[in-house]
């Protein structure tokens, strides 16, 4: 029995460090596209480099989860909502990653007066993975309460793609060439879709939240 | 001879452990929350401990009705029970070996011209309606209490999961005893006022009454027929009743509740030792327990997907599965005591 519920506490804390690399995942992006825009290249590819760590070892996590899952048959009636969350969390992460390395290789130059609405883009899907994280979490243990969070995820994609079109009229207003409009505006999608991601994962949960309440 | 006789009543075990322990361990054993051989080795075991150590009590209650008393009617009556249960499956009918029994004795009363004891018959027809609603009470108000609790306890789902698969081990292993204890009676019930009440000796060690092996030969019957329940499990798993692994614990537990109430001695002694009213010591349908606390949950959940039709065949198998084993006994016996020369009854000294 106590070898039973050490190996269920194992597997629990292998799914909370997971669930912190999503949440950090999501705390670097915003502190990376500050940095990128503040101009401080060298801090910038340190915190793209760190969430390019923490997408690999939060894939190996992911997979060893999901073997323990399937080997030791638990959570029957959960497991496929519990592996499509987690694996679709895992996209979550990687859009982060991707983002800042297109950041890196394109380094697109971004007006000075631009830069305000940029961070609060960033800022808004990094709210909106934060609220994610802790609606999964809740999931594990109080399945009731995961709409609140649910709720929150909608609020921020929301708010995240009225700054994505404010941002792109403003881009699209200017004198700039067409060329840069376009890279910066590509830039602006881009980053929406972080928020974009989480709010898929979040309906998913929510299904699954509906389904665990007894 | 006697063993041959004896083998009608093995038989009808070995369909009862077939059948019944998918009732106990089916959603366990189908959602992979517990292992096969597991759940057989628990049930087994559990299953003869129920049977030897509790199972005279509902059996007394089958002999108020009617004390087969020749060997050879009581072949017959088993027979009879079991052929209606054979065919009653076969037609796709719930069915019950507890109400296949009493129909086979109340044929073998007709046919040797015993008397039916309507108050014992009133007492046990009585439970057959109790043992569902009861089991739907009891599951509703455990449901009930479930969801308060893991509402505010907010216990991790992988936490949950582990104390869900011991519980399920547990509850089944009281489920088993309790079927042990309850439905013993069906399988060999019949047989014990036609053996003596002498013992005998097992290796010079202990002594041990007729009756005693009596019940622990149809406690071994149930246990062989848990190791063919593989397939019957899954189809009560996944098939007929989807429930999740807590509402099984749930289900299961009320069941078990309902038959040991049916069938326990010591809680008789208790009660009738404060002047409460007791509980008549009845063997009751594992299934239909089973079908009740389903029933139960189902009603507490918002009755979705009730299906109204299932109770309507529960009730009318009360009615079918008694009449069509009374008519087998009763044929069986005239065939055996008119084409066989057999014994089916002895007259009363």
């Amino acid at each position: 029995m106590a070898k039973l519920f050490s190996k269920t506490r194992l597997l629990e804390s292998k799914i909370d460090a997971y669930l912190d690399h999503g949440s950090e995942a999501g705390l670097l992006f915003r502190e990376a596209i500050k940095d990128y825009l503040g101009g401080r290249s060298e801090e910038f590819e340190q915190r793209r480099e760190q969430v390019t760590d923490l997408e690999t070892t939060a894939d190996d996590l992911r997979q060893e989860v999901e073997r323990q899952l399937y080997a030791e048959t638990l959570i029957p009636d959960a497991r496929g909502d519990v592996l499509g969350i987690l694996e679709n969390t895992d996209a979550v992460i990687n859009t982060a990653k991707e983002t800042l390395t297109l950041l890196s290789v394109q380094r697109p130059r971004i007006p000075r007066d631009l830069n305000a609405d940029y961070i609060e883009l960033a800022d808004h899907g990094c709210q909106a993975v934060q609220e994610l994280v802790m609606g999964i979490r809740a999931f594990f243990r109080s399945a009731p309460t995961v709409t609140d969070y649910v709720h929150k995820v909608h609020f921020w994609e929301k708010e995240a793609d009225k700054v994505g079109e404010r941002l792109k009229r403003k881009i699209f207003e200017s004198d700039l060439e067409l060329a840069r409009k376009l890279h910066l505006g590509d830039f602006v999608v881009h980053i929406d879709t972080l928020a974009d991601e989480a709010e898929d994962v979040s309906e998913r949960l929510a299904i699954s939240a509906i389904k665990r309440s007894l | 001879m006697t063993l041959l006789f004896l083998t009608s009543g093995l038989f009808l075990g070995w369909t009862l452990g077939a059948n019944d322990a998918a009732n106990i361990f089916g959603t366990a054993v189908a959602t992979r929350m517990v292992r096969f051989r597991m759940a057989v080795l628990v049930c087994a075991v559990f299953v003869v401990l129920g049977a030897v150590v509790s199972g005279s009590g509902a059996t007394e209650t089958l002999g108020e009705l009617g004390a087969v008393n020749a060997l050879g009617g009581s072949f017959m009556v088993a027979l009879a029970a079991a052929l209606a249960v054979l065919w009653m499956t076969r037609a796709g009918l719930p069915v019950s070996v507890s109400q296949a029994i009493i129909g086979g004795i109340l044929g073998w009363n007709f046919f040797t011209g015993f008397s039916t004891d309507v108050g014992a018959l009133i007492e046990i027809v009585s439970t057959w309606v109790v043992c569902p609603i009861l089991a739907a009470v009891l599951a509703a108000t455990f449901f009930l209490v479930v969801r308060f609790v893991l509402g505010r306890a907010c216990i991790h789902i992988l936490e949950l999961d582990a104390w869900t698969r011991s519980l399920l081990i547990l509850v089944g292993a009281f489920g088993a005893f309790a079927l042990g204890a309850n439905n013993v009676a069906n399988v060999i019930g019949v047989f014990v006022p036609a053996f003596s009440e002498e013992s005998f000796e097992i290796a010079g060690a202990m002594r041990v009454t007729m009756n005693q092996a009596l019940f622990f030969l149809g406690g071994l019957a149930i246990a062989t027929g848990v190791w063919y329940s593989r397939r019957v499990m899954m189809t009560v798993g996944k098939g007929l009743f989807k429930l999740t692994p807590v509402t099984a614990l749930v289900v299961v537990l009320s069941h078990s509740i309902v038959l040991f109430l049916f069938a326990s001695e010591s809680l008789e002694a208790w009660l009738a030792s404060r002047g409460l009213p007791t509980i008549p010591l009845v063997p009751v349908s594992s299934s239909q327990a089973i079908i009740g606390a389903v029933m139960g949950v189902a009603l507490v959940k918002g009755a979705r997907n009730l299906r109204l039709g299932l109770l309507g065949k529960v009730a009318s198998s009360w009615v079918a599965t008694p009449v069509i084993a009374a008519v087998l006994a009763f044929l069986g016996l005239f065939f055996l005591q008119n084409v066989f020369d057999v014994v089916v009854v002895n007259p009363l000294p």
